[in-house]
Protein backbone atom coordinates (compact mmCIF):
# COMPACT_ATOMS: atom_id res chain seq x y z
CA UNK A 1 0.00 0.00 0.00
CA UNK A 2 1.96 3.30 -1.26
CA UNK A 3 0.23 6.42 -1.54
CA UNK A 4 0.14 8.41 -4.79
CA UNK A 5 -1.17 11.51 -4.14
CA UNK A 6 -1.85 14.13 -6.31
CA UNK A 7 0.33 17.40 -6.39
CA UNK A 8 -1.93 20.15 -4.31
CA UNK A 9 -3.94 21.72 -7.21
CA UNK A 10 -4.40 25.05 -5.56
CA UNK A 11 -3.49 26.78 -1.97
CA UNK A 12 -7.62 27.22 -1.43
CA UNK A 13 -8.11 23.21 -1.69
CA UNK A 14 -7.75 22.40 1.90
CA UNK A 15 -9.98 24.83 3.05
CA UNK A 16 -12.52 23.90 0.17
CA UNK A 17 -12.28 20.13 1.83
CA UNK A 18 -13.44 21.98 4.87
CA UNK A 19 -16.17 23.73 2.99
CA UNK A 20 -17.19 20.40 1.29
CA UNK A 21 -17.44 18.82 4.94
CA UNK A 22 -20.08 21.52 6.31
CA UNK A 23 -21.85 20.84 2.67
CA UNK A 24 -21.92 17.24 3.76
CA UNK A 25 -23.34 18.19 6.86
CA UNK A 26 -25.60 20.80 5.38
CA UNK A 27 -27.38 18.22 3.09
CA UNK A 28 -28.82 16.60 6.16
CA UNK A 29 -30.88 19.60 7.16
CA UNK A 30 -30.82 22.03 4.03
CA UNK A 31 -34.87 21.42 3.61
CA UNK A 32 -36.10 22.76 7.08
CA UNK A 33 -32.95 24.56 7.39
CA UNK A 34 -34.42 26.56 3.79
CA UNK A 35 -38.28 26.20 4.98
CA UNK A 36 -36.91 28.29 7.74
CA UNK A 37 -35.04 30.92 6.16
CA UNK A 38 -37.91 32.35 4.07
CA UNK A 39 -40.62 31.74 6.64
CA UNK A 40 -39.13 33.32 9.13
CA UNK A 41 -38.40 36.53 7.37
CA UNK A 42 -41.89 36.79 5.85
CA UNK A 43 -43.49 36.28 8.80
CA UNK A 44 -41.07 38.83 10.69
CA UNK A 45 -41.59 41.21 7.16
CA UNK A 46 -45.60 40.90 7.18
CA UNK A 47 -45.86 41.60 11.02
CA UNK A 48 -44.05 44.72 11.87
CA UNK A 49 -44.17 45.97 8.16
CA UNK A 50 -47.58 45.74 8.01
CA UNK A 51 -48.16 46.38 11.49
CA UNK A 52 -45.72 49.26 12.78
CA UNK A 53 -45.85 50.46 8.90
CA UNK A 54 -49.63 51.32 9.20
CA UNK A 55 -48.71 53.30 11.99
CA UNK A 56 -46.02 55.20 10.76
CA UNK A 57 -46.95 55.66 7.22
CA UNK A 58 -50.61 56.91 8.40
CA UNK A 59 -48.42 59.56 10.79
CA UNK A 60 -47.58 63.22 10.73
CA UNK A 61 -43.82 63.13 9.94
CA UNK A 62 -44.50 60.23 6.93
CA UNK A 63 -42.94 62.46 4.62
CA UNK A 64 -39.49 63.46 5.71
CA UNK A 65 -39.11 60.40 8.53
CA UNK A 66 -37.91 57.66 6.39
CA UNK A 67 -36.03 59.29 3.57
CA UNK A 68 -39.35 59.45 1.94
CA UNK A 69 -40.08 55.38 2.10
CA UNK A 70 -42.66 53.81 3.97
CA UNK A 71 -42.04 51.89 6.75
CA UNK A 72 -41.85 48.59 4.60
CA UNK A 73 -39.65 49.85 2.16
CA UNK A 74 -37.10 51.23 4.72
CA UNK A 75 -37.08 48.51 7.35
CA UNK A 76 -37.54 45.16 5.12
CA UNK A 77 -34.18 45.60 3.40
CA UNK A 78 -31.89 46.04 7.04
CA UNK A 79 -33.12 42.50 7.53
CA UNK A 80 -31.46 40.73 5.24
CA UNK A 81 -28.17 42.45 7.06
CA UNK A 82 -29.88 41.70 10.73
CA UNK A 83 -30.41 38.19 9.25
CA UNK A 84 -27.21 37.34 8.41
CA UNK A 85 -25.73 38.73 11.48
CA UNK A 86 -27.77 36.78 13.74
CA UNK A 87 -27.53 33.37 12.21
CA UNK A 88 -23.86 33.57 11.57
CA UNK A 89 -22.64 34.89 15.07
CA UNK A 90 -25.15 31.67 16.56
CA UNK A 91 -23.08 29.36 13.88
CA UNK A 92 -19.62 31.40 15.15
CA UNK A 93 -20.56 29.91 18.88
CA UNK A 94 -21.60 26.19 19.84
CA UNK A 95 -20.65 25.30 16.28
CA UNK A 96 -17.05 26.16 16.55
CA UNK A 97 -16.92 24.19 20.32
CA UNK A 98 -18.52 21.21 18.43
CA UNK A 99 -15.57 21.17 16.04
CA UNK A 100 -12.73 21.22 19.02
CA UNK A 101 -14.52 19.65 21.94
CA UNK A 102 -17.43 17.46 20.77
CA UNK A 103 -16.83 16.02 17.43
CA UNK A 104 -13.29 16.75 17.31
CA UNK A 105 -13.61 17.61 13.38
CA UNK A 106 -11.09 20.01 13.47
CA UNK A 107 -8.64 17.58 14.73
CA UNK A 108 -9.39 14.92 12.40
CA UNK A 109 -9.15 17.22 9.71
CA UNK A 110 -5.84 18.64 11.15
CA UNK A 111 -4.45 15.23 10.98
CA UNK A 112 -4.76 15.27 6.87
CA UNK A 113 -3.22 17.33 4.69
CA UNK A 114 -5.49 20.24 6.02
CA UNK A 115 -3.56 22.39 8.63
CA UNK A 116 -5.15 24.93 11.28
CA UNK A 117 -5.08 28.04 9.29
CA UNK A 118 -7.24 26.12 6.35
CA UNK A 119 -9.59 25.10 8.51
CA UNK A 120 -10.21 28.69 9.25
CA UNK A 121 -10.31 29.28 5.84
CA UNK A 122 -12.71 26.68 5.42
CA UNK A 123 -14.69 27.92 8.23
CA UNK A 124 -15.51 31.12 6.94
CA UNK A 125 -16.44 30.08 3.26
CA UNK A 126 -19.04 28.08 4.76
CA UNK A 127 -19.93 31.11 6.74
CA UNK A 128 -20.43 33.09 3.54
CA UNK A 129 -22.12 30.80 1.87
CA UNK A 130 -24.75 30.43 4.77
CA UNK A 131 -24.76 33.84 4.81
CA UNK A 132 -25.73 34.32 0.91
CA UNK A 133 -28.82 31.32 1.58
CA UNK A 134 -29.80 32.93 5.08
CA UNK A 135 -29.86 36.90 2.95
CA UNK A 136 -31.14 34.88 0.40
CA UNK A 137 -34.35 33.85 1.97
CA UNK A 138 -35.23 37.28 2.81
CA UNK A 139 -34.59 38.49 -0.40
CA UNK A 140 -37.37 35.49 -1.91
CA UNK A 141 -39.18 36.86 0.43
CA UNK A 142 -39.27 41.08 -0.54
CA UNK A 143 -39.46 39.96 -4.11
CA UNK A 144 -43.09 39.33 -3.45
CA UNK A 145 -43.85 42.68 -2.59
CA UNK A 146 -43.92 45.83 -4.97
CA UNK A 147 -41.78 48.03 -3.03
CA UNK A 148 -38.77 45.77 -2.75
CA UNK A 149 -38.87 44.29 -5.82
CA UNK A 150 -35.33 45.13 -8.00
CA UNK A 151 -32.82 43.21 -9.07
CA UNK A 152 -30.81 45.57 -6.85
CA UNK A 153 -31.58 42.58 -4.02
CA UNK A 154 -28.60 40.75 -5.53
CA UNK A 155 -25.77 42.34 -4.42
CA UNK A 156 -27.94 42.95 -1.29
CA UNK A 157 -28.00 39.31 -0.41
CA UNK A 158 -23.92 39.49 -0.85
CA UNK A 159 -23.67 42.51 1.06
CA UNK A 160 -25.68 40.81 3.97
CA UNK A 161 -23.15 38.04 3.73
CA UNK A 162 -20.64 40.08 4.44
CA UNK A 163 -22.12 42.02 7.02
CA UNK A 164 -22.55 38.33 8.33
CA UNK A 165 -18.51 37.41 8.09
CA UNK A 166 -17.64 40.78 9.84
CA UNK A 167 -18.83 39.63 12.90
CA UNK A 168 -18.14 36.02 12.97
CA UNK A 169 -14.90 36.48 12.12
CA UNK A 170 -13.90 37.80 15.38
CA UNK A 171 -16.30 35.29 16.96
CA UNK A 172 -15.19 32.85 16.20
CA UNK A 173 -11.56 33.86 17.45
CA UNK A 174 -13.27 34.50 20.86
CA UNK A 175 -15.39 31.02 21.19
CA UNK A 176 -12.16 29.07 19.77
CA UNK A 177 -10.18 30.60 22.96
CA UNK A 178 -12.82 29.96 25.48
CA UNK A 179 -12.91 27.25 27.89
CA UNK A 180 -16.06 26.51 28.20
CA UNK A 181 -19.28 27.79 26.51
CA UNK A 182 -20.67 29.81 29.95
CA UNK A 183 -19.88 33.28 27.85
CA UNK A 184 -21.78 32.36 24.46
CA UNK A 185 -25.26 33.11 25.61
CA UNK A 186 -24.22 36.50 26.77
CA UNK A 187 -22.53 37.48 23.60
CA UNK A 188 -26.06 36.92 22.23
CA UNK A 189 -27.38 38.75 24.82
CA UNK A 190 -25.78 41.55 25.88
CA UNK A 191 -23.74 42.23 22.19
CA UNK A 192 -25.67 40.49 19.39
CA UNK A 193 -29.29 41.63 20.61
CA UNK A 194 -28.53 45.04 21.60
CA UNK A 195 -26.82 45.91 17.78
CA UNK A 196 -29.89 44.36 16.19
CA UNK A 197 -32.00 46.91 18.18
CA UNK A 198 -29.35 49.51 17.96
CA UNK A 199 -28.96 48.99 14.45
CA UNK A 200 -30.55 51.49 12.21
CA UNK A 201 -33.00 48.84 10.81
CA UNK A 202 -36.16 50.08 12.53
CA UNK A 203 -35.61 53.24 12.81
CA UNK A 204 -33.38 55.82 11.63
CA UNK A 205 -30.74 56.37 14.53
CA UNK A 206 -30.87 60.16 14.06
CA UNK A 207 -33.80 59.05 16.59
CA UNK A 208 -30.81 58.29 19.19
CA UNK A 209 -28.95 60.91 21.38
CA UNK A 210 -25.61 61.82 19.86
CA UNK A 211 -23.08 59.56 21.30
CA UNK A 212 -25.91 56.32 20.79
CA UNK A 213 -25.26 57.47 17.20
CA UNK A 214 -21.27 57.35 17.51
CA UNK A 215 -21.46 54.12 18.84
CA UNK A 216 -23.80 52.48 16.67
CA UNK A 217 -21.70 54.00 14.21
CA UNK A 218 -18.83 51.91 15.33
CA UNK A 219 -20.85 48.50 15.27
CA UNK A 220 -20.42 46.49 11.87
CA UNK A 221 -24.77 45.57 11.54
CA UNK A 222 -24.95 49.57 10.80
CA UNK A 223 -22.79 49.56 7.56
CA UNK A 224 -24.75 46.17 6.81
CA UNK A 225 -27.79 48.20 6.75
CA UNK A 226 -27.04 50.62 5.28
CA UNK A 227 -25.66 48.95 2.44
CA UNK A 228 -28.77 46.43 1.91
CA UNK A 229 -30.99 49.61 2.43
CA UNK A 230 -29.19 51.99 0.02
CA UNK A 231 -28.68 49.21 -2.86
CA UNK A 232 -31.99 48.13 -2.81
CA UNK A 233 -33.52 51.55 -2.88
CA UNK A 234 -30.99 52.80 -5.18
CA UNK A 235 -29.57 55.50 -3.09
CA UNK A 236 -26.18 54.04 -2.10
CA UNK A 237 -23.49 56.32 -3.75
CA UNK A 238 -20.40 54.69 -4.45
CA UNK A 239 -17.97 56.41 -1.84
CA UNK A 240 -20.21 55.65 1.09
CA UNK A 241 -20.96 52.04 -0.29
CA UNK A 242 -17.01 51.41 -0.48
CA UNK A 243 -16.67 53.20 2.78
CA UNK A 244 -19.22 50.80 4.31
CA UNK A 245 -17.53 48.02 2.84
CA UNK A 246 -13.80 48.78 3.95
CA UNK A 247 -15.17 48.88 7.39
CA UNK A 248 -16.31 45.58 6.80
CA UNK A 249 -13.04 44.57 5.57
CA UNK A 250 -11.22 45.22 8.76
CA UNK A 251 -13.47 43.59 11.19
CA UNK A 252 -13.32 40.22 8.59
CA UNK A 253 -9.46 40.82 8.47
CA UNK A 254 -8.60 41.32 12.01
CA UNK A 255 -11.47 38.40 12.72
CA UNK A 256 -9.53 35.84 10.34
CA UNK A 257 -6.06 37.24 11.29
CA UNK A 258 -7.31 35.85 15.12
CA UNK A 259 -8.91 32.89 14.16
CA UNK A 260 -5.89 31.78 12.51
CA UNK A 261 -3.90 32.53 15.61
CA UNK A 262 -6.02 30.69 17.61
CA UNK A 263 -6.94 27.38 15.66
CA UNK A 264 -3.20 27.40 14.85
CA UNK A 265 -2.50 27.34 18.49
CA UNK A 266 -5.44 25.06 19.59
CA UNK A 267 -4.81 22.67 17.10
CA UNK A 268 -1.13 21.95 17.78
CA UNK A 269 -0.83 21.64 21.23
CA UNK B 1 15.77 8.55 0.63
CA UNK B 2 17.57 6.13 1.40
CA UNK B 3 16.81 2.69 1.78
CA UNK B 4 18.34 1.89 5.11
CA UNK B 5 16.88 5.13 6.79
CA UNK B 6 14.08 4.28 8.91
CA UNK B 7 10.65 5.87 8.60
CA UNK B 8 10.51 7.32 11.96
CA UNK B 9 13.63 8.69 13.42
CA UNK B 10 13.39 10.25 16.91
CA UNK B 11 16.72 11.24 18.68
CA UNK B 12 16.21 12.72 22.33
CA UNK B 13 12.58 13.56 21.23
CA UNK B 14 10.81 15.89 23.77
CA UNK B 15 7.35 17.44 24.33
CA UNK B 16 6.94 20.18 26.84
CA UNK B 17 3.43 22.02 27.86
CA UNK B 18 4.50 25.04 29.88
CA UNK B 19 6.81 23.96 32.69
CA UNK B 20 5.54 20.39 32.63
CA UNK B 21 8.03 17.44 30.55
CA UNK B 22 5.78 15.04 29.39
CA UNK B 23 7.94 13.33 27.31
CA UNK B 24 11.60 13.75 28.44
CA UNK B 25 13.55 12.82 25.23
CA UNK B 26 13.26 9.14 24.04
CA UNK B 27 15.19 7.65 20.81
CA UNK B 28 13.62 5.17 18.39
CA UNK B 29 13.60 3.84 15.41
CA UNK B 30 10.56 2.36 12.78
CA UNK B 31 11.00 0.52 9.92
CA UNK B 32 8.91 -0.05 7.10
CA UNK B 33 6.88 -3.01 7.50
CA UNK B 34 7.77 -3.37 11.34
CA UNK B 35 4.84 -3.39 13.79
CA UNK B 36 5.86 -0.99 16.54
CA UNK B 37 4.08 -0.40 20.41
CA UNK B 38 4.88 1.72 22.77
CA UNK B 39 3.48 -0.03 26.09
CA UNK B 40 3.08 2.27 28.91
CA UNK B 41 0.60 3.34 32.04
CA UNK B 42 -1.85 6.44 31.69
CA UNK B 43 0.43 9.59 31.53
CA UNK B 44 3.60 7.85 30.61
CA UNK B 45 3.28 10.16 27.17
CA UNK B 46 1.90 7.41 24.75
CA UNK B 47 -0.02 9.93 23.19
CA UNK B 48 2.03 13.29 23.44
CA UNK B 49 4.67 11.16 21.63
CA UNK B 50 2.16 9.93 18.76
CA UNK B 51 0.98 13.08 18.22
CA UNK B 52 4.56 14.78 17.54
CA UNK B 53 5.05 11.43 15.54
CA UNK B 54 1.39 12.49 13.85
CA UNK B 55 2.95 15.80 12.44
CA UNK B 56 0.17 17.62 14.54
CA UNK B 57 2.04 18.33 17.45
CA UNK B 58 5.29 20.19 17.47
CA UNK B 59 8.28 19.20 18.94
CA UNK B 60 9.69 21.01 21.66
CA UNK B 61 13.25 19.28 21.95
CA UNK B 62 15.52 17.02 20.35
CA UNK B 63 14.64 15.55 16.47
CA UNK B 64 11.97 13.80 14.58
CA UNK B 65 11.97 12.82 11.02
CA UNK B 66 9.45 11.14 9.54
CA UNK B 67 10.11 9.73 5.66
CA UNK B 68 13.42 11.36 6.49
CA UNK B 69 10.89 14.57 6.30
CA UNK B 70 11.12 17.11 9.21
CA UNK B 71 7.38 18.04 10.47
CA UNK B 72 7.83 21.12 11.43
CA UNK B 73 9.01 21.88 7.63
CA UNK B 74 7.08 19.60 6.04
CA UNK B 75 3.96 18.27 8.25
CA UNK B 76 1.50 18.03 5.51
CA UNK B 77 3.85 15.81 3.06
CA UNK B 78 4.40 14.24 6.19
CA UNK B 79 0.49 13.61 7.19
CA UNK B 80 -0.38 12.92 3.42
CA UNK B 81 1.34 9.42 3.81
CA UNK B 82 -0.23 8.60 7.43
CA UNK B 83 -3.04 7.15 8.83
CA UNK B 84 -4.11 8.30 12.21
CA UNK B 85 -6.39 6.44 14.96
CA UNK B 86 -6.86 8.84 17.59
CA UNK B 87 -7.15 7.74 21.23
CA UNK B 88 -11.06 9.22 20.83
CA UNK B 89 -12.45 7.88 17.86
CA UNK B 90 -13.89 11.96 16.93
CA UNK B 91 -16.24 10.56 14.39
CA UNK B 92 -18.75 12.80 13.06
CA UNK B 93 -22.23 12.06 14.23
CA UNK B 94 -23.86 14.25 12.14
CA UNK B 95 -22.71 12.19 8.93
CA UNK B 96 -23.76 8.46 8.81
CA UNK B 97 -20.91 5.82 8.32
CA UNK B 98 -19.79 5.84 4.70
CA UNK B 99 -20.17 9.74 4.82
CA UNK B 100 -17.53 9.30 7.39
CA UNK B 101 -15.14 8.07 5.53
CA UNK B 102 -15.93 9.64 2.44
CA UNK B 103 -15.57 13.35 2.89
CA UNK B 104 -12.60 11.86 4.94
CA UNK B 105 -11.15 10.50 1.74
CA UNK B 106 -11.43 14.34 0.32
CA UNK B 107 -9.44 15.58 3.07
CA UNK B 108 -6.61 13.91 0.98
CA UNK B 109 -7.59 15.16 -2.24
CA UNK B 110 -9.28 12.23 -3.29
CA UNK B 111 -12.12 12.23 -5.86
CA UNK B 112 -15.80 11.66 -4.65
CA UNK B 113 -15.87 8.86 -6.74
CA UNK B 114 -12.81 7.17 -6.22
CA UNK B 115 -13.37 7.91 -2.42
CA UNK B 116 -16.45 6.49 -2.25
CA UNK B 117 -15.52 3.17 -3.91
CA UNK B 118 -12.00 3.09 -1.50
CA UNK B 119 -14.93 3.92 1.78
CA UNK B 120 -16.97 0.86 0.34
CA UNK B 121 -13.91 -1.78 0.17
CA UNK B 122 -12.39 -0.52 3.48
CA UNK B 123 -16.33 -0.65 5.26
CA UNK B 124 -16.18 -4.64 3.53
CA UNK B 125 -12.33 -4.92 5.20
CA UNK B 126 -13.69 -4.01 8.89
CA UNK B 127 -16.66 -6.10 8.62
CA UNK B 128 -19.10 -3.19 8.15
CA UNK B 129 -20.67 -3.41 4.46
CA UNK B 130 -24.00 -4.21 5.81
CA UNK B 131 -23.97 -0.68 8.03
CA UNK B 132 -22.98 1.87 5.23
CA UNK B 133 -25.68 3.44 5.46
CA UNK B 134 -26.35 3.56 9.71
CA UNK B 135 -25.55 6.60 11.79
CA UNK B 136 -22.45 6.89 14.39
CA UNK B 137 -24.70 6.73 17.42
CA UNK B 138 -26.20 3.00 17.82
CA UNK B 139 -22.80 1.78 17.12
CA UNK B 140 -21.24 -0.37 19.66
CA UNK B 141 -17.69 0.71 20.70
CA UNK B 142 -15.78 -2.06 18.27
CA UNK B 143 -17.66 -1.06 15.33
CA UNK B 144 -16.93 2.77 15.80
CA UNK B 145 -13.23 2.01 16.32
CA UNK B 146 -13.41 -0.31 13.15
CA UNK B 147 -14.79 2.73 11.32
CA UNK B 148 -11.95 4.70 12.80
CA UNK B 149 -9.49 2.30 11.84
CA UNK B 150 -10.94 2.41 7.93
CA UNK B 151 -11.21 6.09 8.05
CA UNK B 152 -7.34 6.06 8.39
CA UNK B 153 -7.03 3.90 5.72
CA UNK B 154 -8.45 6.28 3.05
CA UNK B 155 -5.13 7.82 2.10
CA UNK B 156 -3.66 4.03 1.15
CA UNK B 157 -1.06 4.93 4.36
CA UNK B 158 2.08 3.68 4.92
CA UNK B 159 2.08 4.58 8.10
CA UNK B 160 -0.51 3.64 10.72
CA UNK B 161 -0.85 5.49 14.13
CA UNK B 162 -3.20 3.67 16.23
CA UNK B 163 -3.29 5.67 19.75
CA UNK B 164 -4.36 2.66 22.25
CA UNK B 165 -7.10 0.70 19.89
CA UNK B 166 -8.49 -1.26 22.02
CA UNK B 167 -9.18 0.01 25.26
CA UNK B 168 -12.44 -0.26 26.84
CA UNK B 169 -13.53 -2.40 24.05
CA UNK B 170 -14.77 -5.89 25.51
CA UNK B 171 -12.68 -8.94 24.39
CA UNK B 172 -14.10 -10.47 21.25
CA UNK B 173 -14.14 -7.12 19.61
CA UNK B 174 -10.76 -6.60 20.34
CA UNK B 175 -9.69 -10.10 18.80
CA UNK B 176 -11.73 -8.80 15.78
CA UNK B 177 -9.74 -5.46 15.92
CA UNK B 178 -6.13 -7.31 16.46
CA UNK B 179 -7.35 -9.40 13.07
CA UNK B 180 -7.75 -6.66 11.24
CA UNK B 181 -4.45 -5.14 12.26
CA UNK B 182 -2.77 -8.29 11.63
CA UNK B 183 -4.53 -8.14 8.09
CA UNK B 184 -2.83 -4.54 7.86
CA UNK B 185 0.60 -5.48 8.38
CA UNK B 186 0.51 -8.68 6.46
CA UNK B 187 -0.19 -6.17 3.56
CA UNK B 188 2.90 -3.91 4.73
CA UNK B 189 1.46 -0.95 5.94
CA UNK B 190 3.71 -0.03 9.44
CA UNK B 191 1.90 -0.21 12.41
CA UNK B 192 3.10 2.10 15.19
CA UNK B 193 0.21 1.54 18.26
CA UNK B 194 0.52 2.86 22.00
CA UNK B 195 -1.29 0.52 24.08
CA UNK B 196 -1.13 -0.52 28.56
CA UNK B 197 -2.56 -4.10 27.92
CA UNK B 198 0.63 -6.47 27.41
CA UNK B 199 -1.14 -9.28 25.89
CA UNK B 200 -2.00 -6.33 22.98
CA UNK B 201 2.08 -5.42 23.17
CA UNK B 202 2.46 -9.53 22.51
CA UNK B 203 0.10 -10.11 19.81
CA UNK B 204 0.75 -7.52 17.84
CA UNK B 205 4.30 -5.57 18.54
CA UNK B 206 7.58 -6.88 16.66
CA UNK B 207 9.51 -4.42 19.14
CA UNK B 208 8.18 -2.49 21.13
CA UNK B 209 9.49 0.44 24.04
CA UNK B 210 8.36 0.54 27.52
CA UNK B 211 7.74 3.54 28.53
CA UNK B 212 7.17 5.31 32.12
CA UNK B 213 6.73 9.24 32.78
CA UNK B 214 7.88 10.07 29.88
CA UNK B 215 11.36 7.92 29.45
CA UNK B 216 11.98 4.90 27.37
CA UNK B 217 12.91 2.08 30.26
CA UNK B 218 13.44 -0.97 28.09
CA UNK B 219 13.03 -1.36 24.77
CA UNK B 220 13.07 -4.80 22.25
CA UNK B 221 11.17 -8.10 20.60
CA UNK B 222 8.26 -8.58 23.35
CA UNK B 223 9.76 -12.28 24.18
CA UNK B 224 12.99 -10.83 24.18
CA UNK B 225 12.41 -8.13 26.69
CA UNK B 226 10.50 -11.17 29.05
CA UNK B 227 13.77 -13.07 28.94
CA UNK B 228 16.27 -10.58 29.65
CA UNK B 229 13.96 -9.12 32.71
CA UNK B 230 11.71 -12.07 33.95
CA UNK B 231 12.37 -15.60 35.04
CA UNK B 232 10.84 -17.86 33.08
CA UNK B 233 7.83 -18.38 35.22
CA UNK B 234 5.70 -16.46 37.71
CA UNK B 235 4.38 -18.03 41.28
CA UNK B 236 1.36 -16.22 42.36
CA UNK B 237 0.37 -16.72 45.74
CA UNK B 238 -2.80 -15.37 47.49
CA UNK B 239 -2.53 -15.07 51.42
CA UNK B 240 -6.09 -14.33 53.29
CA UNK B 241 -6.96 -10.52 52.96
CA UNK B 242 -4.47 -7.92 54.85
CA UNK B 243 -1.69 -10.75 55.16
CA UNK B 244 0.12 -10.66 52.24
CA UNK B 245 2.74 -8.06 53.24
CA UNK B 246 3.53 -10.31 56.32
CA UNK B 247 4.91 -13.28 54.24
CA UNK B 248 7.64 -11.68 52.46
CA UNK B 249 10.38 -12.64 55.11
CA UNK B 250 9.14 -16.77 54.79
CA UNK B 251 9.24 -16.23 51.31
CA UNK B 252 12.42 -14.81 51.41
CA UNK B 253 15.16 -16.82 49.07
CA UNK B 254 13.13 -18.45 47.35
CA UNK B 255 12.76 -18.04 43.20
CA UNK B 256 15.22 -15.12 41.67
CA UNK B 257 12.67 -12.59 43.31
CA UNK B 258 9.56 -11.70 45.28
CA UNK B 259 7.27 -8.84 44.66
CA UNK B 260 4.88 -8.37 47.69
CA UNK B 261 1.40 -6.36 45.65
CA UNK B 262 -1.49 -5.66 47.98
CA UNK B 263 -4.03 -8.62 46.50
CA UNK B 264 -0.86 -11.04 46.09
CA UNK B 265 2.61 -11.76 46.25
CA UNK B 266 4.45 -12.66 43.02
CA UNK B 267 7.43 -14.98 43.13
CA UNK B 268 9.93 -14.60 39.84
CA UNK B 269 11.72 -18.61 39.35
CA UNK B 270 12.18 -20.52 36.40
CA UNK B 271 10.40 -23.37 37.74
CA UNK B 272 7.60 -22.36 39.47
CA UNK B 273 6.21 -25.42 40.49
CA UNK B 274 9.83 -26.46 42.30
CA UNK B 275 9.00 -22.83 44.00
CA UNK B 276 5.80 -23.79 44.99
CA UNK B 277 6.90 -26.73 46.50
CA UNK B 278 9.59 -24.90 48.75
CA UNK B 279 6.71 -21.83 49.87
CA UNK B 280 4.45 -25.24 50.96
CA UNK B 281 7.87 -27.06 52.68
CA UNK B 282 8.36 -24.21 54.26
CA UNK B 283 4.76 -24.28 56.46
CA UNK B 284 3.69 -20.67 54.46
CA UNK B 285 0.85 -22.53 52.25
CA UNK B 286 -1.51 -19.65 50.72
CA UNK B 287 -5.37 -20.02 50.21
CA UNK B 288 -4.26 -20.45 46.28
CA UNK B 289 -1.19 -20.85 44.16
CA UNK B 290 -1.25 -20.74 40.05
CA UNK B 291 1.93 -21.00 38.42
CA UNK B 292 2.25 -18.93 35.25
CA UNK B 293 4.46 -18.07 32.09
CA UNK B 294 6.44 -14.19 32.66
CA UNK B 295 4.84 -11.26 30.93
CA UNK B 296 5.70 -7.69 30.06
CA UNK B 297 3.34 -6.85 32.98
CA UNK B 298 6.03 -8.49 35.01
CA UNK B 299 8.92 -6.44 33.42
CA UNK B 300 6.86 -3.82 33.45
CA UNK B 301 7.02 -4.38 37.28
CA UNK B 302 10.55 -5.20 37.71
CA UNK B 303 11.84 -2.28 35.59
CA UNK B 304 9.15 0.88 37.36
CA UNK B 305 8.33 -1.18 40.15
CA UNK B 306 4.33 -0.75 39.58
CA UNK B 307 1.63 -2.01 37.80
CA UNK B 308 0.40 -1.11 34.05
CA UNK B 309 -3.07 -1.08 34.88
CA UNK B 310 -3.95 0.26 38.42
N1 LIG C 1 -2.12 19.56 26.38
C1 LIG C 1 -1.54 19.23 27.54
N2 LIG C 1 -1.24 20.18 28.45
C2 LIG C 1 -0.66 19.87 29.62
N3 LIG C 1 -0.33 18.62 29.98
C3 LIG C 1 -0.61 17.62 29.13
C4 LIG C 1 -1.23 17.87 27.87
N4 LIG C 1 -1.39 16.69 27.23
C5 LIG C 1 -0.88 15.75 28.07
N5 LIG C 1 -0.42 16.30 29.19
C6 LIG C 1 0.21 15.58 30.31
O1 LIG C 1 1.32 14.87 29.81
C7 LIG C 1 1.41 13.60 30.44
C8 LIG C 1 1.44 12.53 29.36
O2 LIG C 1 0.18 12.50 28.76
P1 LIG C 1 -0.14 11.53 27.56
O3 LIG C 1 0.89 11.72 26.51
O4 LIG C 1 -1.55 11.73 27.18
O5 LIG C 1 0.07 10.10 28.24
P2 LIG C 1 -0.50 8.68 27.82
O6 LIG C 1 -1.03 8.76 26.45
O7 LIG C 1 0.68 7.75 27.94
O8 LIG C 1 -1.55 8.32 28.81
C9 LIG C 1 0.24 13.49 31.37
O9 LIG C 1 0.69 13.80 32.67
C10 LIG C 1 -0.72 14.52 30.89
O10 LIG C 1 -1.49 15.05 31.95
MG1 LIG D 1 -2.93 8.38 25.75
Amino acid sequence: MTATLPERRSLLGPAVRVFEHHLLVYRRVWKSNVLGSVIRPLLYVLGMGLGVGSLVDDGPRADTALEGLTYFEFFAPAIMATTAMQILTNDALWPIRGGFVWFGTYHNQRATPIDAGDVVTGVLLWHLAKGVLSAGGVAVVLLLFDGTRTAALLPAVVFAAFAGIAYSAPLIAFSASRETDLAYPNIQRFVIVPMFLFSGAFYPIDQLPGWMQTVTRLTPIWHGVELCRGVVHGSLEFVNGAGHLAYLLVWLVVGYVLSRRVFTAKLGV
Amino acid sequence: MDTDEPLIRARGLEKRFGDFEAVKGIDFDVHRGESFGFLGPNGAGKSSTMRMVGAVSPVTGGELRLFGLDPATDGKAIRARLGVVPQQDQLDEMLNVEDNLVIYGRYFDISYAESRAQARKLLEFVQLEDRATSKIMPLSGGMKRRVTIARSLMNDPEILLLDEPTTGLDPQARHVLWDRLYRLKQQGVTLVLTTHYMDEAEQLCDRLVIMDEGRIVAEGPPAELIRVHSPREVLELRYPAGANAEQGPALEGIGARQEVLPDRVLVYADDGEAALSEVHRRGASPESALVRRSSLEDVFLRLTGRTLVE
